[in-house]
């Protein structure tokens, strides 16, 4: 009852933002369209709308990230959090609260770039649904990154660290855009280091229906989701009694 | 009865002493006000009794219940107003309000009942569908202070209610205190001494983390030995008062 009330209201902050919605869905929507549009002109296979939309959904989550560090960010200067901390919520009931209601936003993300992608001409099967479902992890992946962020850094710190560099990061190491193996060497090692890539390619492999592909990247993926989760919330915590 | 009584209570920031060994009593259904200057640690002892910041040392008793030690059930009976305003901003008047009462788990016949009865009480009825962060910055604090009643507090803190309130939103809110007074103990803090003078059934003076002089109004002007008492207290502040 009181993580419900705590998640809404999460959940209307995000929601009720137009830039977010601005950027959250039509960033990625316009990067779909104006990539297949290229495609389209050029005789090389470059961004197959098959291949470039699952990449697409991963990288949408970034704003995810973004999304949740700002409000718990913007939270933090707030007296708002002051009085909800004098309050019978728990701690438990804020750090699930701000990262449960952003799940089912960053699915509706995946959503929509799939009907989209659809309209552009992506074969429909039943392996978008399992795409869609395997964001799950992914999403959290992001949030956690979110939820620490949002814990440390202060509302123009998150507008920097998680608007540009972070997105860009998840963007350059993700294989979305360009095949790493052209790339090679040292970048190569550092992004299959990093959650993105495989992000990326546990994706494409349940939207391909290649089960043996799906591993090792989900382990990866968990991975880090269960020890970016983890530092989170102890910085959460520590944030929480510093008052 | 004694609905908070503090031990010793002190908080040290690095080398600063924000509020040092404060001993204090405060009586069930009294209205207590604390006064000082900027700085003089107000705030920072109602953080500690409403358990935002842990004491460095000492402690505090409230309904029985230790500040330190049982901060749940501390939680279940305190209600703070904070000094800055504190509302949602992207959610309309009834919206914050709701949040309040889902947070101490009202059902949602008793959430209407309190949304009204509130809303009623601080005049929001008009504006409950309006954004709380579209609304002026006096109608906001009138929010908050609606904010912290809705949790049917025993003990109310209230750092500053009154600023930045018009002269007429003020004396409502005096009048809505005055009400409160005797059924739930309020501990208020201000920097305008009539309306100390005007609501107290105590009032403590600090000054650098210390507390300086406490007893209702009329004691503290003897004790001063002036008629007024903006002039008690400046002349406790100044510490001429021996
Ligand atoms: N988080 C903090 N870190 C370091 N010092 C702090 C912190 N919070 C308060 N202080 C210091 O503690 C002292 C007491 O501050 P406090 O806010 O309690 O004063 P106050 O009596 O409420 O003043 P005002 O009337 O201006 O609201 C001040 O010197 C302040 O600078
Ligand atoms: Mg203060």
């Amino acid at each position: 009852m009181r993580l419900l009330t705590f998640s809404g209201r999460t959940a209307k902050e995000i929601l009720r933002d137009p830039l977010n919605l601005g950027f959250g869905l039509g960033f990625p929507l316009v990067l779909l369209i104006l990539l297949s549009a290229i495609q389209a002109n050029i005789p090389v296979s470059l961004f197959e709308i098959e291949s470039l939309t699952p990449g697409i959904t991963v990288f949408g989550l970034s704003f995810m990230t973004l999304f949740s560090a700002t409000l718990i960010a913007k939270d933090r200067e707030s007296a708002l959090l002051q009085r909800l901390y004098t309050t019978p919520l728990t701690a438990t009931d804020f750090i699930f609260g701000y990262v449960l209601p952003v799940l089912p936003i960053g699915m509706m993300q995946s959503v929509i770039c799939y009907l989209a992608a659809m309209i552009l001409g992506l074969p429909i099967t039943i392996t978008i649904l399992y795409a869609i479902f395997f964001i799950l992890p992914v999403a959290l992946l992001f949030i956690a990154v979110g939820l620490l962020c949002g814990s440390v850094f202060n509302t123009k710190q998150v507008g920097g660290i998680c608007g540009a560099l972070f997105t860009n990061l998840a963007a350059w190491l993700s294989g979305i855009w360009f095949d790493l193996n052209l790339v090679g060497g040292v970048f190569k090692k550092i992004a299959y280091a990093l959650p993105f890539v495989h992000a990326v390619e546990l994706e494409r492999a349940v939207f391909d229906g290649i089960w043996t592909n799906v591993f090792p990247h989900l382990f990866w993926v968990l991975g880090y989701g269960v020890a970016i989760s983890g530092t989170a919330v102890m910085l959460f915590l520590r944030q929480m009694k510093r008052q | 009865m004694n609905a908070i009584q503090t031990i010793q209570l002190t908080k040290k920031y690095k080398d600063l002493t924000a509020v040092e060994r404060l001993d204090l009593e405060i009586q069930k259904g009294d209205l207590f006000s604390l006064l000082g200057v900027n700085g003089a640690g107000k705030t920072t002892t109602i953080k500690m009794l409403t358990c935002l910041t842990k004491p460095s040392d000492g402690d505090a008793i409230i309904l029985g219940n230790s500040i330190t030690k049982e901060t749940a059930q501390v939680k279940k009976i305190i209600g703070v107003s904070p000094q800055e305003t504190a509302v949602a901003p992207n959610l309309t008047v009834r919206e914050n309000l709701e949040l309040m009462c889902g947070v101490y788990g009202f059902p949602n016949e008793k959430k209407r009942a309190k949304v009204s009865e509130l809303s009623e009480q601080f005049e929001l009825t008009q504006i409950l569908h309006k954004k709380a962060g579209k609304l002026s910055g006096g109608w906001q604090r009138r929010l908050s202070i609606a904010m912290a009643l809705i949790g049917e507090p025993k003990i109310l803190f209230l750092d500053e209610p009154t600023l930045g309130l018009d002269v007429i939103a003020r004396s409502e809110l005096w009048d809505t205190i005055r009400s409160l007074k005797g059924k739930i103990t309020i501990i208020l803090t201000t920097h305008y001494m009539e309306e100390a003078e005007e609501l107290s059934d105590r009032i403590g003076i600090m000054k650098a983390g210390r507390l300086l002089a406490i007893g209702t109004a009329e004691e503290l002007k003897e004790k001063a030995g002036t008629d007024k008492f903006e002039d008690a207290f400046v002349k406790i502040v100044k510490e001429e008062v021996k």
